[in-house]
């Protein structure tokens, strides 16, 4: 009798775990066709990150606005993180005032582009004033004018398996925005910072502006784009250079 | 023996009543994953903390702009808060959901209405103040100072440290403006997510201390076992 009760006990523990695995696995792949899975899901932070980011997916809209201020509320002091590169070519450019700069724009897009300095300003301009919050700690309110980057994948046209753009920086920093970040109202390729040309403290020629996420997301010194389905062969993999240095890819918090 | 001598003072008929686990397994579970998250979230909040030591109020602030006040700490660049951030959000999420078990299995079980909420003429809150050790009949129920501050730590100081802690989230911001706007700001929200650290540490070192003049293998044990256990074995 007891025998009975013990193997039907192990049966419905068996079949159990099974239906966990099976269900955790189904779970997984539905999680990341539908872009709830991080680049950096892997490792001893992973499951945190991953909770995180598909949460955060799950609660902010793609139609959310980062908060915005008035001009009385822009800060008198913006601290620098990181300092322009002393290298070639960015010293070169910055001598020639960026006229040779171009922003380069490749991958899964149907018309790979350059785009000058002043073509990206004759774009429609778009301009924000919101907060940039340290991941240590601090933050200053600022007003960035740029192009959306939403409107310069609609001139190349962005490929439907796209699911990340990517950044490259004249400081070999990279990072990318999944395309709900990288299509965002707010998400800019600024060249403006209040009401002046973006200086090399800041990013010049451009940075990208991402108001919904820490600002070390906002990455300066842009030199190329690259639109692509998928991060593990750029770096290491982990979506950006900050998983690299012990942050996470998705800074929204 | 020391059960009937309990029984006497609390009146209990029933013996098998005084049989009933101290902690229910809940209690006790949520109990210790809490105090791990603890001690995890109080040490990645420092090294947080140590790649900026100061504190604001209001929207914004950072170097060159006045502080509320600067704790005497380094100022450690990119080192402690990397990995300070990783420990501290996944942690937060085991904090989270082990205090969401805790509260639904709490509310199920009636264990706030009949072991917290403060009893009518109750007054035992005096010797507890005077860090009397309680009677032995104390070790089966709180008394009231117990029960007001936990109910107070519950209900009032992890709702906040919570709040706080999504206020300053500018995604989660986008979508609920108010969580960050009714604090008064971004810097305030990190200020007040830092006292109110510092006053649920401020809990734990009473409550070990209390614990530790009550009897600490006896209570300890409760909380591990369930049992309060033989009052002799513990002398």
């Amino acid at each position: 009798m007891s025998n009975i009760v013990s193997r039907r006990k192990w049966l419905t523990a068996g079949l159990t775990a099974a239906g966990g695995v099976a269900g955790l696995s189904a779970a997984a792949k539905l999680a990341d066709r539908y872009g709830l899975i991080p680049p950096d899901w892997g490792g001893v932070w992973g499951p945190g990150e991953t909770l995180t980011y598909a949460c955060q997916r799950a609660i902010v809209t793609p139609h959310a606005m980062a908060r915005e201020f008035n001009r009385s509320e822009v800060s008198k002091v913006a601290p620098v993180s990181g300092k322009p590169p002393k290298t070639d070519p960015y010293q070169r450019l910055l001598a020639g005032k960026f006229a040779d700069w171009r922003i380069a724009i490749d991958g899964l897009v149907t018309r790979p582009a350059g785009f000058s300095l002043a073509e990206l300003k004759r774009f429609p301009a778009s301009t924000q004033i919101t907060e940039q919050t340290c991941e240590e700690g601090w933050s200053f309110v600022a007003e960035w004018t740029g192009v959306r980057l939403s409107h310069v994948l609609s001139l190349v046209g962005v490929q439907p398996h796209a699911r990340y753009v990517a950044a490259f920086s004249y400081d070999d920093g990279y990072d990318s925005l999944d395309m709900q970040d990288a299509l965002h109202a707010q998400t800019l390729i600024a060249y403006g910072m209040n009401g002046r040309e973006l200086t090399p403290d800041y990013g010049a020629p451009v940075r990208l502006k991402v108001p919904r996420q820490l600002g070390y997301k906002s990455l300066k010194f842009l030199s190329r784009l690259t639109v692509t389905d998928s991060m593990k062969n750029i770096g290491k993999g982990l979506g950006s250079w900050q998983p690299e240095g012990g942050y996470s890819w998705y800074a929204g918090i | 023996m020391a059960d009937s001598v309990y029984s006497a003072a609390l009146g209990i008929r029933d013996s098998r009543v005084s049989h009933a686990p101290r902690h229910s397994l809940v209690v006790r579970i949520t109990h210790w994953t809490g105090t791990l998250s603890f001690v995890a979230l109080v040490i990645s909040g420092f090294g947080i903390i140590l790649s900026h030591p100061r504190f604001y109020w209001g929207e914004t602030g950072g170097v060159g702009t006045p502080s509320l006040f600067d704790l005497p700490l380094p100022f450690m660049l990119g080192g402690p808060s990397g990995w300070g951030r990783y420990l501290h959000f996944q942690t937060a999420w085991v904090w989270v959901a082990n205090l969401v078990i805790y509260v639904v299995s709490g509310m199920a079980s009636r264990h706030f209405q009949n072991d917290l909420l403060p009893a009518k003429g109750a007054s035992e809150w005096r010797r507890h103040l005077r860090f009397e050790r309680p009677r032995p009949e104390e070790a089966h129920r709180y008394n009231v100072v117990q029960r007001i501050t936990y109910l107070a730590v519950i209900f009032g100081l992890f709702p906040l440290l919570i709040w706080t802690g999504l206020a300053m989230s500018p995604a989660l911001t986008s979508v609920w403006p108010w969580l960050v706007t009714m604090l008064g700001g971004h810097q305030s929200a990190r200020t007040i997510h830092f006292f109110a650290a510092v006053a649920l540490t401020l809990f734990v070192v009473v409550h070990v201390v209390m614990v530790w003049r009550a009897g600490f293998r006896q209570r300890v044990g409760a909380m591990i076992t369930g049992n309060v256990g033989d009052m002799k074995e513990d002398a």
